[in-house]
């Protein structure tokens, strides 16, 4: 029994929303429609419990001195602060959680605009870095490939930006083509086997066949 | 010094005064011109066309509460810039409102909102500038909803086409008939790379992507999870799976205890081996490379739904020297894992691998099945294309889908 709810849960979860994609009928859309806002509070449900896990975890660290454990108390020291702001800003303490209406920064604003947001910024940032490092692996003309691999991003590379039609008009052109040409029926290739997989995927989950996402393996 | 005070208040209530009546003198002139302006331009705008022959009926595969109105446009209507409204009634003598405007161009509007099985009446007014003209109201008109969407037939088809094709390769699995598959780089390497972080005495790291699980990948992730697990309970080796979001760490966390069970080694299963770090992507990010450095694991697996962490994290587990196996479907993805992974699973491959993995018959049948599908569009698209070539507009209108 322990088994088979989950898969007859399953089973009406995957069903549902695939019926009311064909039946326009008022109350299959709003069975559908229910169980999308379910999906919502149960993740409000799992968030809490990420919380208590963040906490639990960290905390651990820093008691058995753990490798890298200062770390952890700037994590925990930031949950607290951005925690506490937040709540407190949901009760409208501290003039709520937004720009307050002469302009000036609530607490909490005050930390999302000059802490989180330079923060994640910096992360975003160091994409480009590696960009190039992965970018410079993968232009090494190894093998025959390789090198049309080179050749293509460096017409691509020159067809994108204002020196390249500077030096010729055919650049732009070329990159157009290859662009829309070859890599968009590569990309719409993968696009149609991926569609199709995770249909099949789909239809595994559903009917069961599909559980070791569930942990159970043959013959459960 | 008073006195030049005095002259100054003076002065000021002089030049307000003054200001005053020029404004007043100069509103009134305007408004003479105003209204002799139309004794002015006395000839009447001449009326526009009327809207011919207004129909209403119930929208066609919908839910019920709306009703569609169709009329013809009067010849020139784009040159003139004619614009319409659709007026409703309740009585076809009543008292029109008006529901909607529209453009020249426009011969259709659904009306929405109404109540099923009443009698609705229709007139489209056509205006032009300032002037407008009605047309005769349409018949009764009634919604009602329907029980399928018919435009949506051709999707139903491919569905039952797919979905035969599935469930008779999963037939015939059953009945032991051996079902052949290709080999898969990525997922021959599993067991290698178990191993070597186990040799090695090394943390593996799966990460499942930063989707939830109502995302298929996440899905397909979980039960490659499940595997790894399961192995990873097998050779004892050091799992741990750092999550964003918080639904796939509560579905990770137990199919990883489930596995470990399976496994016969449930002793092994640790909570703090799926953890939960934080809903942010950058934060998630800059955590689980911060791990990589920090902790040095032997292998890492990046499977599922990935965004612009994609790169951060598989250049780190790059730099970081270890046997690193992706899997997505994101198409603008696959070139950076491609670039800085040892083995990827592109697209198709992700749904495969829990099949691939597993070799059970009756999920390397639904495999079967799906080639046999993609085989069937492979051949409808080249007759597409053929087809179109030659002006013959079928296919593109038989797969169009709403």
């Amino acid at each position: 029994m322990k088994r088979q709810i989950p898969l007859l849960l399953t089973f009406f979860a995957g069903a549902i929303p695939i019926f009311a994609f064909f039946v326009p009928e008022k109350h299959v859309g709003l069975v559908s429609t229910t169980l999308d806002s379910w999906l919502i509070i149960v993740a409000g449900f799992a968030l809490l419990l990420g919380v208590v896990n963040v906490v639990q975890m960290n905390a651990n660290k820093i008691k058995r001195q753990a490798q890298g454990w200062p770390y952890a108390i700037i994590l925990l020291a930031g949950l607290a602060i951005m925690g506490f702001f937040g709540f407190a800003g949901s009760f409208n303490v501290f003039g709520g959680i937004a720009t307050r209406p002469d302009g000036s920064s609530t607490p909490f604003d005050w930390l999302y605009k000059y802490g989180f947001l330079p923060l994640q910024g910096t992360m975003f940032a160091l994409l480009a870095f590696f960009m190039a490092s992965a970018s410079y692996r993968a232009f090494r003309a190894r093998n025959t490939e390789a090198t049309i691999l080179l050749f293509a991003a460096l017409i691509v590379m020159f067809g994108r930006i204002p020196f390249g039609e500077m030096v010729s008009k055919w650049f732009p052109l070329a990159t157009e083509w290859i662009m829309g040409k070859p890599s968009m029926a590569a990309q719409r290739g993968i696009m149609i086997g991926a569609a199709l997989g995770a249909a099949s995927m789909a239809l595994r989950v559903i009917l069961g066949i599909e559980r070791s996402y569930l942990g159970l393996g043959k013959g459960e | 010094m008073r006195n030049s005070v005095h002259l100054a208040k003076r002065f000021s209530v002089c030049w307000l005064c003054l200001t005053l009546v020029l404004m007043l003198s100069s509103a009134r002139v305007q408004g003479q011109t105003a209204q002799t302006e139309p004794a002015g331009n006395s000839i009447p705008e001449p009326a526009p066309p009327v809207a011919g022959a207004v129909t209403a009926s119930d929208t066609k595969s919908d839910e019920g509460g709306s009703i569609t109105v169709k009329w013809t446009e009067p010849a020139g209507s784009k040159e003139m810039g004619l614009e319409y409204e659709v007026l409703r009634s309740d009585k076809q003598d009543g008292a029109y409102v008006p529901v909607g405007e529209l453009s020249a161009g426009d011969s259709e509007y659904a009306d929405t909102g109404l109540t099923d099985g009443q009698a609705y009446y229709y007139k489209v007014r056509s205006i032009l500038g300032a002037v407008s003209a009605d047309s005769e109201p349409s018949q009764a008109a009634f919604s009602k909803g329907n029980f399928f969407r018919f435009y949506r037939l051709n999707a139903l088809v491919l569905l039952a086409v797919f979905s035969s094709a599935v469930l008779y390769y999963i037939t015939r699995a059953r009945k032991a008939k051996p079902i052949y598959i290709r080999k898969i780089a990525g997922l021959d390497a599993v067991d290698e790379a178990v191993g070597r972080a186990t040799e090695m005495g090394k943390k593996m790291l799966y990460i499942p992507g930063i989707m939830s699980v109502d995302e298929i990948q996440t899905i397909a992730s979980l039960a490659i999870l499940g595997h790894i697990a399961k192995l990873s309970a097998t050779y004892n080796a050091d799992l741990e799976v750092p999550n964003k979001d918080p639904l796939t760490f509560a579905a990770a966390r137990e199919t990883v205890k489930e596995a470990y069970l399976e496994a016969g080694r449930p002793d092994l299963f640790r909570e703090e081996m799926v953890n939960y770090v934080t809903y942010d992507q950058f934060a998630y990010t800059a955590s689980v490379t911060g791990k990589m450095v920090r902790e040095r694991p032997a292998t890492n697996f990046l499977i599922g739904s990935f965004y612009a962490e994609s790169l951060l994290l598989a250049e780190t587990g790059q730099a970081i020297g270890a046997i690193q196996i992706s899997g997505t479907a994101e198409v603008a993805q696959l070139p950076f894992f491609v670039v800085a992974c040892d083995y990827t699973l592109i697209g198709e491959e992700l749904y495969a691998a829990s099949a691939y993995l597993s070799r059970e018959p009756v999920l390397l049948g639904s495999i079967k099945g799906q080639d046999i599908t993609k085989f069937l569009l492979i051949v409808a698209l080249g007759l597409g294309v053929v087809l179109e070539s030659i002006g013959i507009k079928f296919m593109a209108t038989a797969f169009k889908m709403q």
